[in-house]
């Protein structure tokens, strides 16, 4: 195709747009990590420095080993234990009763798919009074086990929504032709369909990882011993510190949580945009 | 009889009576675990909330004093309280600002990354990514952090490089306009991402014959999107637009760590946070009892056109 000078134009006119917006999305983040690597008595500077002219790692240091604060590993291995419990035990779970609203039509599924849709709609955050008390009765408070459970009830209706679009868009053809080879019915479920499952089963991992990684309140009420802080819960704690607050320690101690999400999220990218839409169109 | 039978039966699949009956149970034992443990985690705590609004329910009770049956007295204590009505109007009509602000940024960028060479959309889609990537709480704290009355880098750039005095030592979070104005863009700056990428995706299933042929047959672009696009791309919308509003409506970390750091909270509090404040700091579990449920009665009553719609292209 050959193209008019207008239009080329334009196009250097929408890549000037794209560059804006990638500076604006990423400033935070810049900001973020070039305060995490100044010098605290730095950062209480009224000029105006975009560049950090001495770098250092000592608020590193102070988030990671200074003993009058709350560790900084107790914390990540306890955000890592319960995310991965999350998104495990919802993949497992939301796998099966996708397949279940995809591949049958029984009598209760109009009301199955309803109910999906509506428990989408309660904000947990409305509820937590009365789950602080049912968590308490069941003698859960204060226990992994019981963000674990939480987390995962909260994304099971996303997630089996999104995997049931997956699921639809697999052709029940190709599991009946394997079956006429002589599969069985599981057999030809699981040899045929379910490999092409991987994308939805990655952007619905992905999901379930967001939520638990960053979920805050329930954390925040559920778990209130210091060794049993998830990561947002023990950033907080620097917020509430009596006295001048040490912003390069907190953006070291946010840069840290945020990284490994970043990292999750690059690794995937790709199959996730595609993955979601997927997922939503079908549905 | 007889003979009809024997006529059509080779014409039934001969498995079909036994498959349909293994049907019966299999779907019902799948669904069972997803089932179980949203009916105890999510169902039973309903139960006991609506229970929970209707008795009187305090610190006393924590301590194991029974409760008493109030009936609708917290709700009448909830309704016939200004501060109630002051915090729903504001959660709303904030709510409103933040998916409405999300939901144009969002399009506007999918269609701008459809325009764009490969390399300023990988460019432009890393950028989200990351806006993206970044947890609530950790994101509320850095943009609270850019907006700080002394060192804040928004306050610096505004008065170095626009030179508007008037934004030297401004206190963002102090008056609630600012604060409102700062919490809108913490959320809408993360939310926009998922959107966009959704639209994109949606944008990249339009098929192309049906544009080129509508282009052929004299349909400028404005006809194009709103004739061919936006057809396609109408579930996705949906779909975004009611995650974004139960999102939006119910926001709680944003406010609650924007709070912590500066903001007033009389005047600041969100329906999420009011809750929290009744119910957890203020030991009444009744009352915040009956403002969870209005809470959730206020978001389903907005967000159920946009089911109903979701439903309908379902069947």
């Amino acid at each position: 195709m050959r193209r008019s000078p207008r239009r080329r134009i334009a196009t250097a006119l929408w890549c000037a747009v794209a560059v804006f917006v990638f500076v604006c999305s990423t400033f935070p983040v810049y900001w973020m990590i070039k305060t995490s690597l100044t010098p605290n008595n730095e950062v209480r500077s009224r000029d105006l420095e975009l560049w950090p002219a001495n770098l250092t790692l000592r608020n590193y240091e102070t988030v990671l080993f200074d003993p009058g604060r709350t560790p900084f590993l107790p914390a990540l291995s306890m955000s890592l234990v319960v995310t991965l419990a999350t998104v495990l035990i919802a993949a497992v779970l939301a796998f099966f009763a996708a397949v279940a609203i995809s591949r049958f039509r029984f009598r209760s599924r109009t009301g199955f798919i309803v109910a999906v849709i509506a428990i989408q709609m309660l904000p947990l955050e409305a509820m937590m009074v009365s789950l602080y008390r049912v968590l308490d009765s069941w003698q859960l408070l204060n226990t992994a086990m019981a963000l674990i459970l939480v987390y995962v009830a909260t994304v099971l209706p996303f997630t089996i929504w999104t995997l049931r679009g997956f699921v639809d868009g697999v052709p029940i053809e190709l599991e009946e032709a394997a079956m006429i080879d002589g599969c069985s019915r599981v057999g030809a479920f699981f040899r045929v369909t379910f490999p092409l499952l991987a994308p939805g089963l990655v952007a619905t991992g992905v999901f379930a990882f967001i939520q638990a990684w960053n979920e805050f309140l329930i954390a925040l009420i559920v778990n209130t011993r210091p060794d049993l802080m998830t990561l947002p819960v023990w950033l907080r704690t620097f917020l509430t510190l009596n006295g001048t607050t040490n912003w390069a320690a907190i953006m070291a101690g946010s840069t840290l949580m945020a990284i490994p999400v970043v990292i999750f999220f690059l690794i995937i990218q790709g199959r996730m945009a595609t993955g979601m839409a997927a997922g939503a169109v079908k549905g | 009889m007889l003979e009809v039978e024997t006529v059509v039966a080779p014409a039934r699949p001969p498995r079909a009576p036994r498959a349909r009956r293994r049907a019966g149970a299999l779907p019902l034992l799948l669904l069972a675990p997803a089932t179980a443990v949203v009916a105890a985690v999510i169902g039973w705590p309903l139960v006991q909330l609506a229970l929970l609004s209707f008795q009187e329910f305090g610190r006393a009770q924590v301590f194991g004093q029974p409760a008493e049956w109030v009936w609708l007295d917290n709700y009448i204590a909830v309704l016939g309280d200004g501060v109630f009505w002051a915090v729903l109007w504001r959660t709303v009509a904030f709510a409103a600002v933040c998916v409405v602000s999300t939901m144009l940024l969002g399009i506007g960028l999918a269609l701008l990354m459809q325009r764009l060479p490969k390399p300023f959309r990988i460019l432009m889609s890393v950028g989200l990514l990351l806006a993206w990537a970044m947890p609530a709480l950790t994101a509320t704290i850095v943009w609270g952090w850019m907006f700080d009355t002394d060192y804040g880098v928004v306050n610096g750039m505004l008065r170095d490089v626009l030179g508007l005095a008037d934004f030297d030592r401004r206190s963002w979070l102090i008056d609630p306009l600012g604060f409102f104005t700062v919490a809108t863009i913490v959320i809408v700056w993360g939310a926009v991402p998922f959107v966009a990428f959704m639209v994109f995706a949606g944008l990249t299933q339009v098929p192309e014959e049906q544009m080129e042929a509508a282009a052929l047959d004299g349909a400028g672009p404005v006809k194009r999107f709103s004739a061919i696009v936006l057809p396609q791309l109408a579930p996705i919308l949906v779909i975004a637009t009611i995650l974004q509003l139960i999102w939006d409506l119910r926001v709680f970390t944003q406010i609650f760590a924007l709070q912590d750091i500066g903001g007033i909270r009389a005047e600041t509090s969100t329906l999420g946070v009011y809750i929290y404040q009744t119910a957890i700091s203020g030991g009444d579990f009744g009352t915040g009892g009956a403002l969870a449920m209005i809470t959730m009665l206020v978001i389903m009553l907005i967000a159920f056109p946009l089911m109903r719609r979701m439903l309908r292209s379902e069947s």
